[in-house]
């Protein structure tokens, strides 16, 4: 089977200041040689996904799920380790990054769609289709400020998930809009893995996530905890997160990882 | 990202800015001349009423001046703070983030299609004639073009690791108000500095403008190289910086 992603000991290091945006910071810094102390967002991550499967990424606030789909997205480059990627990757972060609420509906969903890297060829046959999907006919004239907030995130979901990629990176946005319209989202996003595309999944487990997700990944202050078939990886999980596990509770670390200084 | 993509994500995203910056104005497009007329009839007036310039057809030597003035300064602001003002489309969406300060160049250079037409309907007023110098104009300009595009990929990633960059910018655009041929001309500024004078490539897109549309004729070989050369390693430089900083981005936004 062949690799979709591969990642080698990866490791993001972020530093407590965040960034020097302020001149006299900057020259502080610069003229004490001190640089700021870090901690490990992601420690010595590794795994493999292959064509056909798919990825969850579990773990509490702050453990480094986030962190982790930007690097797979390409966005941030990791200290140290590599990562491998095969095909074209798409975001599903951050719904709707670009909308403006004083453009028409049209008109957002072209800009986000080339945003999110269709061409113009593909808006032009799949604008009926994404409009028909988030369930706006009608609407799409109308500047995106007198859309509900309900209105906004099924468009941005629909232009989103039509812009497909051979991996697409899930952060968070599964609980878009009323059930029925979350269970036509699922559906999508079941059929595009039917499809061959990967998907890697931020997100609460439940049973929607165990049926997109064959893998998943545990981390815990930015190491791995776990990583194996979706099953395995959610028991161990929820039974640590529930206190049932006083083993595991003992034996992991309740900080990230410093940057010796 | 794929190639096919690159110009359809610029333009709309060009068409973005032009259709947020006009929609909810009732005046629209006539806003982007109001400016320069209005600065146009107050030097005008003072320079013709009070100090008495004897530079001939001054409303339309100040235009010249004036409006590729307020297209650089105006696109290098803009610019700058292009990066750090999206953070959603450098840090959640795998776009070239190179495109950020080439749109706010392109799309100021929408608005100065809009304002050069004040400029054409000047030279028909004063009844200019209108030569195959013209033919320069595409030059000169595509030369500028570069030249801003290089310094605003260097100005704009700068920015995001440094938030004061966009006060620098600010005062040297204050600055270079009085280093344009815009009110004064450049017969005026002694010999011994007019080399080094031509070398600011506001300046020299300034006189190489006044050379085809006052002057009828092709701009001075000299100019047109210190503007070839300061635009090349401008944008050379401008790559250079951005692709240096560009993996800090996402840490720093």
């Amino acid at each position: 089977m062949s690799e979709v992603i591969r990642a080698e000991h990866l490791s993001v290091v972020y530093r407590s200041r965040g960034s020097r945006k302020l001149l006299r910071q900057y020259l502080q810094d610069r003229l004490t040689g001190r640089l700021a102390e870090g901690f490990y967002a992601l420690h010595d991550i590794s795994f493999t996904i292959s064509r056909g499967e798919s990825l969850a990424v579990l773990g509490a606030n702050g453990a480094g799920k986030s962190t982790l789909l930007a690097v797979l997205a390409g966005l941030l480059e990791p200290d140290a380790g590599r990562i491998v990627v095969d095909g074209r990757v798409a975001t599903l972060m951050e719904l709707g990054s670009g909308f403006h609420p004083d453009l028409t509906g049209w008109e957002n969903l072209r800009l986000y769609a080339a945003i999110l890297g269709m061409s113009r060829g593909e808006v032009r046959n799949q604008a009926e289709k994404i409009v028909d999907f988030a369930e706006l006919q009608g609407y799409m004239d109308q500047p995106l400020r007198t859309f509900s907030s309900g209105m906004v995130l099924r468009l941005a979901f629909a232009v989103a998930v039509h812009a497909a990629g051979d991996v697409i990176l899930i952060d968070e946005i599964l609980a878009v809009g009323d059930a029925a319209f979350q269970k036509k989202c699922h559906r999508r996003l079941a059929e595009m893995r039917q499809q061959g595309a990967t998907l890697v999944c931020v997100s609460h487990v439940s049973g929607m996530l165990e049926t997109l997700c064959s893998h998943a990944i545990w981390l815990h202050h930015g190491r791995a905890v776990r990583f194996g078939p979706y099953r395995d990886v959610t028991s161990a999980y929820t039974a640590f997160m529930n206190g049932t596990d006083r083993h595991l509770w003992d034996a992991l670390p309740d900080s990230p990882v410093r940057t010796s200084a | 990202m794929r190639r096919s993509n690159l110009s359809f994500v610029l333009a709309e995203l060009i068409l973005k800015d032009f259709r947020v910056r006009y929609r909810n104005m009732s005046l629209g497009v006539f806003w982007s001349l109001l400016n320069p007329l209005t600065m146009m009839a107050i030097l005008t007036f003072v320079f013709t009423k009070v100090f008495e310039s004897r530079i001939p057809h001054y409303p339309l030597y100040v235009l010249c001046g004036l409006i590729p003035y307020n297209f650089f300064t105006l696109s290098w602001v803009t610019g700058t703070v292009s990066i750090s003002e999206n953070p959603p489309l450098v840090k959640r969406v795998p776009m070239q983030t190179a495109l950020l300060p080439l749109v706010s160049v392109l799309s100021n250079t929408l608005h100065l299609c809009i304002q050069l037409l004040l400029v054409f309907a000047l030279v028909l007023w004063y009844g200019l004639p209108v030569t195959w110098h013209y033919l320069w104009l595409p030059v000169i300009w595509s030369l500028e073009l570069l030249f801003i595009y290089g310094l605003t990929l260097a100005s704009s990633s700068l920015h995001v690791l440094i938030r004061d960059v966009r006060y620098v910018v600010e005062s040297v655009n204050l600055v270079l108000f009085w280093l344009v041929p815009i009110f004064y001309s450049f017969a005026m500024v002694p010999q011994k500095y007019r080399s080094l004078y031509e070398f600011n490539p506001v300046a020299a897109l300034v006189l190489a403008t006044q050379h085809v549309i006052l002057g009828h004729r092709s701009p001075p070989q000299a100019l047109m190289w210190k503007m070839t050369v300061v635009s090349a390693v401008f944008m050379g430089l401008g790559a250079f910086v951005f692709f240096r900083l560009k993996r800090r981005f996402y840490r720093y936004l």
